[in-house]
């Protein structure tokens, strides 16, 4: 898997929104990442670090309120450069999302077979009787009864409307899914319902997925890699068992000892503190106020982001040998 | 192993109905109501010092137990114990003393606190209310304790502040602190912790464990059984209205014994990927409570039931894999005992708590 080619691959990608007054919040800050065809990416971390702001950036879907910099390939092409030119005739197409909260998002009057068939016929992937089809089809393949495609959101469970959610953004068939934490309010058994569903989806569709989470866990049982945001950077990235047997930032590592583990037996320890202001510079590494191995350089200088191992990088002193003073 | 500790709450055979109309035509027609049974024979002791966690999934009726516990919503049947006196039938009035006693914690720090009112004004609130501290010194100096006790210190630094300048974190304390205020017995906390971020978590969690430790007598509603698992002295497992098994917390998640539990420990998401077992998926969604399936509940998604577990409904009873003799679990073939026809739902004088 790891030989081919990535199928989206973001660079340097910034985003700002702006704010009432004069001043703007850096939500995402400077975030890279590749991802190849069939592949699980989680992206976790605290409410606030951006992880729906950058995948929004990569779908192009930002207010208008919100500047992008950076450049995002989707199958080669850079789907940034000329704006939303550049990036509509990829969107539901080529890559697609699933948002955080779809599955109460549905419009109410509407069946929930013509709402996913509003983007075919939008983009003219199908249109009349053969959409109809192929809403039947996406119903089956995501596990609901194709004859449902007649009826509305109230009649479908909690679960079931999370599976239309993630039939509408298959409906342009894209190589992509992104999807916005789409377990979070659901049930443990119907979330690893839909857990196995995508699973299944990157599977056998050859789906490159970004699973967006705040839940460790759910990152740990379903995807290959894992992307841990803080403030607006990604502070490190590696296989998802190398993150969590050998992390190698403070924030990875705390963020594990904070999540009850069913058999553990370790304490559950909490993390001081809350994440920085965005709308202000931030000096130093952004998690030096909370962290419990910063060292002299923590506060005042920013981390290089290092290759830790191949496939594994880090954005902490702690593994820099450029840094003079070690901590003892 | 409460042994020597004193009983503070006692639920015994615990039933609570709702009545819901059948929908438009229902009513144009004058069809009766339906009934949700939202709990149906509940039985669970909470002694001093001791956590509860009362797990399952949405609409299991575990927040409908509680706010029966609490006397917020009224029970149809069963009996609720507090320090050995009944308070099942007591009226509204007869209700204030006690509710001093028994304070909620809710879900939503959000929701919870009222955005106009500071810090002092959300805590002094309860004591205003009780009629309790004399004059406004005792009654800054109670709010200040109490902010203490929640985590917050030094009060000063928090008690002039409006809710929207408090992080998720912070409020949920402020919450606790309003309850602590008042010098409770027991806290019964509805999902207190789900709305927060997994970073503040573990912080309000050990917060309610050291108040356990002090002696107070907690009843956690949670959907989450790893964060049951590390907090609780018990878990009690529910499923559409019935606890399906009752036991010490480490023996709940390590020798699950009725096949819904044993499910639901393997869909729970581990920490480490290297120790991910395969998920045993029940297909579909819990029943609607209106509709209860006949015999045992659980049998049309349960992977190992047989043909008689379609008409007996089972009572709580020591499973025969059970490593203590406090676990019990409804299930004829891990647990078999008489039906809960015979000896009600929580089985024949069986120990609790
Ligand atoms: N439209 C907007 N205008 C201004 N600020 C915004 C806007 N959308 C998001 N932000 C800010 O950008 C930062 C990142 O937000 P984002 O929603 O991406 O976080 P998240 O990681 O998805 O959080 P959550 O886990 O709560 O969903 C936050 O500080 C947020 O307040
Ligand atoms: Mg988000």
């Amino acid at each position: 898997m790891s030989t081919r080619q990535p199928i989206l691959r973001a660079e340097d990608l910034h985003v700002w929104f702006d704010l009432p007054g004069d001043s703007e919040l850096h939500a995402v800050q400077g975030v890279s990442f590749e991802l190849r065809p069939g592949e699980r990416m989680g992206l976790v971390g605290e409410s606030g670090c951006g992880k729906t702001t950058t995948i929004l950036a990569l779908m192009g879907l930002l207010p208008a309120s919100a500047s992008v910099a950076g450049r995002v390939h989707l199958e080669g092409e850079d789907i940034l450069a000329k704006g939303e030119e550049s990036v509509s005739p990829h969107r539901w197409k080529d890559i697609a999302m699933v948002f955080q909260g779809a599955m109460n998002a549905f419009n109410p009057v509407k069946t929930i077979g013509s709402q996913i068939a509003e983007p075919m016929e939008l983009h003219g992937t199908a249109t009349g009787r053969a959409a109809r089809a192929q809403v039947r089809e996406l119903l089956e393949l995501v596990g609901i009864s194709g004859e449902r495609a007649e009826r509305y959101p109230h009649e479908f469970s909690g679960g079931m409307r999370q599976r239309a959610a993630i039939a509408l953004a298959l409906a342009c068939e894209p190589h992509v899914l992104l999807a916005d934490e789409p377990t979070t309010a659901l049930d443990v058994m119907v979330q690893a319902q839909i857990l196995e569903l995508l699973v299944r989806l990157t599977r056998d569709l050859g789906l490159a997925m970004i699973l967006v989470t705040h839940d460790l866990p759910v990152v740990a049982q379903v995807c290959d890699r894992a992307a841990v945001m803080y403030a607006g950077e990604i502070v490190e990235m590696g296989q998802m068992t190398t993150i969590y047997h050998d992390p190698r930032h403070p924030y990875t590592r705390m963020l594990f000892a904070a999540t009850p583990d069913l058999l553990g037996d370790e304490d559950v320890l909490s993390i001081p503190g809350a994440p920085p202001r965005l709308d202000h510079e931030i000096v130093g590494c952004p998690f030096t106020p909370r962290c419990d191995s910063a060292f002299a350089p923590c506060p005042t200088a920013h981390p290089r982001r290092l290759e830790v191992a191949p496939g594994h990088e880090a954005l902490c002193h702690l593994n820099d040998h450029l840094v003079a003073e070690r901590p003892a | 192993m409460s042994a020597e500790r004193d009983t503070l709450l006692e639920v015994d055979g615990l039933v609570t109905r709702y009545r819901v109309p059948r929908g438009v035509l229902g009513a144009i027609a004058r069809r009766p109501k339906e009934t949700v049974h939202a709990v149906e024979g509940v039985s669970f002791t909470i002694a001093t010092g001791q956590m509860v966690a009362l797990v399952g999934e949405s609409g299991c009726g575990k927040t409908s137990t509680a706010q029966t516990v609490a006397r917020m919503v009224d029970s149809e049947g069963g009996a609720i114990r507090f320090r050995g006196r009944e308070i099942t039938q007591l009226s509204a009035r007869s209700l204030r003393p006690l509710r001093r006693e028994i304070q909620m914690i809710y879900q939503d720090p959000y929701e919870s606190l009222d955005p106009r009112f500071t810090v002092r004004d959300t805590i002094e609130e309860p004591l205003l209310v009780h009629r309790i501290a004399r004059g406004k010194e005792e009654r800054e100096q109670k709010v200040r304790e109490a902010l203490v006790r929640a985590g917050l210190s030094p009060p000063e630094l928090f008690i002039d502040r409006y809710p929207h300048e408090l992080s998720g974190g912070q409020r949920q304390r402020v919450a606790i602190a309003a309850s602590l205020v008042l010098d409770p017995k027991l806290l019964v906390a509805d999902e207190p912790v789900s709305m927060l971020d997994v970073s503040v978590r573990a912080g309000i969690l050990a917060l309610l464990d050291g108040l356990r430790k002090e002696g107070m007598g907690i009843l956690m509603i949670t959907h989450d059984l790893s964060t049951a698992a590390h907090f609780a002295d018990r878990i009690a497992v529910m499923y559409l209205g019935r606890i399906v098994e009752e036991g010490p917390a480490r023996e709940v998640v390590r020798n699950p014994q009725h096949p819904y539990t044993r499910a639901l420990i393997t869909v729970v998401p581990k920490r480490d990927p290297r120790e991910q077992t395969t998920p045993q998926i029940l297909t579909g969604e819990t029943p609607n409570p209106i509709r209860v399936p006949p015999g045992c509940r659980f049998h049309p998604r349960c992977p190992i039931a047989e043909p008689q577990c379609s008409e007996v409904d089972p009572s709580l009873q020591r499973p025969r894999d059970a490593a203590t003799p406090d676990h019990r679990a409804a299930c004829i073939i891990t647990a078999p005992g008489p039906s809960a026809d015979e000896v009600g739902p929580d089985g024949d004088g069986a120990p609790h708590g």
